[in-house]
């Protein structure tokens, strides 16, 4: 940090709340500031120095700089474990999740790979092996694509209620996703047509790997290397990526590095003893891609607390298999169900805003939402789905999920 | 998947209230359907269709520089390196590399527990445990995902020799296999893995039911 008795900062951002003149820290606020050199950079204010935010329109602002930056009064993260990072979904609008805040589920954590020397090796049941740097993926055609992704471990719950979105369900997420289509390159090796299965490899720590149906790699699969307009982040898989859209996220292989056709599964650790679910009867599901039609109310929920009056109960709604077609909302603890507005355009195997307007009355009640997509599947309860599976929860577990509104305002989680 | 969408179209043709009389022309209407969602559902065909043969863009790989890479193990066996292991050398190269986070006897932790307990005390754990002995399908995963990712402070470091005498060690202490049994391309994929029987590819439909 500039020296800030020589070099004194212009401070340019608008007035602090009430709160946090309370807070009495030694660090009132923290602001964006410029050097009369004309850096500018995040300073922090003590008290004596507040009233530099008090009037934003008789201090110069900061001129243009080379990177945008977040409001330092905006502080949206990740909630990171060993394994994983959580999208702060309660704390987002819209649909398009911000690069950084998008959710990370790594194997052994995210390598750090130079783009001058990345190649894709495709090989296998092709007619010629061939191996593209990341310049040569950029001269294919592009495809470009907004779909969430979502790992298939996504659903907690908690006995006391006190859980956000982010902790629920925070292993989701959406960008636009740019790349070449994977049947470009398979059409440029020259794929068998007697290849059933691909194997997709990163090339992390945990050289993951996934086998992938070859009829997939023709729908859909795009090999990407930008998200939401520039380069893939180191963690969602720089300098390329695999994305299936509305395929569970282990699948969408990041740091991609080879691809091998093969006309069999390689019964590879993850889709084994990994990403499989019981289901009863003592029989495990495997090769479960699709994503279930699931939603979840972003507000209000815990640890909010809500007015009486008017509510616009929000939330985002999304199916791996299509479109998500209707949002039903229950503000009477399922009682009875009304339609939520959606947000156009609706797309195809993407999160979709849904809002609902609620007079509340101040009186303890239950609000949940469930999605319907275009294959005509209902979100189930807890209890549908448990039932459904013998009685086991695990991956792609998609319950409709309530909010108790107390009578005091407090939101909580119950789980249904 | 585009199968599935003509399918919910079919449905959706027959729930708007079309009637036909004869059983032919409905079929030659699905035909129809048919033909006109597999071009545009399946795009990404369609558009490639204008695409030359080839954009001629990349480089031919070289075997040598395959072999670097592929080092993937099918359940059939191709890909298994030559070399064999056995049981007695593996648990040394196990205590060496693997006890601190599987534990003493690949049952303690702190990380992924990898051998059954024999008689657990509690039969629901042995019932929900992901070791090899109790979720493992096929034999040859082992030997892939050790030689790949393993051990997790140095992946990639084991040779093949550490590789196979591993995956025998833990396939005898789970029970799979006799203390004198050899692991090599030949046997490895003939171990018998009881959870095999387990596993059933996705039975969900793509339709209303709640699997």
């Amino acid at each position: 940090m500039p020296d800030r008795k020589g070099d004194k900062p212009l401070v340019t951002e608008k007035k602090i709340s009430r709160r946090t003149l309370l807070a009495g820290a030694a660090t009132a606020a923290v602001v964006l500031a410029q050097t009369a050199s004309g850096k500018s950079f995040q300073a922090a204010l003590t008290k004596s120095e507040l009233h530099l935010l008090e009037d934003p329109t008789k201090v110069p602002g900061v001129p243009p700089g080379t990177l945008g930056t977040r409001s330092p009064f905006e502080k949206p993260a990740k909630a990171p474990s060993d394994i994983s990072s959580r999208t702060p979904l309660q704390d987002l609008f819209g649909t398009i999740t911000p690069s950084d805040l998008h959710f990370e589920r790594n194997h052994n954590g995210v390598p750090a790979i130079d783009p001058a020397k990345y190649e894709l090796v495709i090989h296998g049941m092709v007619d010629k092996p061939m191996v593209f740097t990341l310049a040569d993926l950029k001269r294919f055609p592009s495809v470009s694509r907004i779909a969430f992704l979502e790992c298939s471990g996504n659903y907690r719950s908690a006995a006391d209620g006190k859980i956000t979105p982010q902790q629920i369900c925070g292993l989701t997420s959406q960008s636009e996703w740019t790349g070449v289509k994977l049947s470009t390159l398979f059409r440029e090796v020259g794929v068998s047509p007697k290849s059933t299965w691909f194997l997709a490899e990163g090339g992390d720590a945990a050289v993951m790997t996934r086998s992938v149906p070859v009829a997939k790699g023709w729908e859909d699969a795009i090999v990407c290397y930008a998200q939401n307009g520039e380069a893939i982040r180191p963690e969602q898989g720089y300098p390329v990526r695999l994305f299936l859209p509305g395929w569970e996220g282990n699948i969408n292989v990041k740091w991609l590095r080879r691809i091998e056709l093969s006309d069999q599964p390689f019964q590879t650790r993850q889709e084994t003893s990994k990403y499989t679910e019981a289901i009863g009867g003592g029989k495990i599901r495997q090769f479960s891609f699709t994503i279930d039609a699931r939603s979840i109310i972003t507000y209000p929920s815990y640890p909010q607390k809500v007015e009486r009056g008017w509510i616009e109960i929000r939330g985002i709604a999304w199916s791996g298999r299509g479109k998500v077609v209707r949002v039903e909302v229950s503000t009477d603890a399922g009682k009875t169900w009304k339609p939520a507005e959606l947000q156009e355009p609706v797309m195809d195997k993407a999160h979709t805003v849904f809002r609902y307007l609620w007079n509340w009355n101040g009186q303890l009640t239950e609000i949940l939402s469930r999605t319907v997509d275009e294959t005509g599947y209902t979100q189930p309860f807890l209890k549908e789905l448990m039932a459904a599976r013998g009685g086991n929860m695990g991956y792609h577990f998609n319950p409709v999920t309530a909010w108790y509104i107390q009578k005091d305002g407090q939101v909580l989680f119950k789980a249904t | 998947m585009f199968c599935q969408k003509v399918r919910s179209m079919q449905e959706n043709m027959t729930k708007s209230g079309i009637f036909i009389g004869a059983f032919c022309l409905l079929f030659s209407i699905s035909l129809t359907a048919h033909k006109t969602l597999t071009s545009a559902q399946n795009g990404s065909q369609a558009d490639t269709l204008d695409y030359p043969r080839t954009f001629g863009f990349g480089r031919a790989a070289t075997l040598e520089e395959i072999a670097l890479l592929d080092t993937d193990v099918r359940p059939d066996g191709k890909g298994l390196p030559a070399g064999s292991g056995k049981v007695a050398d593996g648990k040394l190269v196990y205590a060496a590399k693997c006890s601190g986070c599987h534990g003493v006897t690949g049952v303690e932790g702190p990380n992924d527990a990898l051998v059954t307990v024999k008689n657990p005390a509690d039969q629901k754990t042995k019932a929900r445990s992901k070791t090899i002995g109790n979720y493992w399908p096929y034999a040859t995963t082992v030997f892939d995902y050790i030689k790949r990712a393993m051990p997790f402070n140095q992946p990639g470091s084991l040779t093949d020799q550490d590789v196979y005498n591993l995956t025998a060690f833990l396939l005898h202490e789970n029970g799979l296999i006799k203390p004198d049994e050899v692991i090599n391309a030949q046997t490895l994929p003939k171990v018998i893995m009881p959870a095999r029987d387990f596993f059933v590819p996705d039975d969900r439909q793509d339709g209303p039911e709640i699997r």
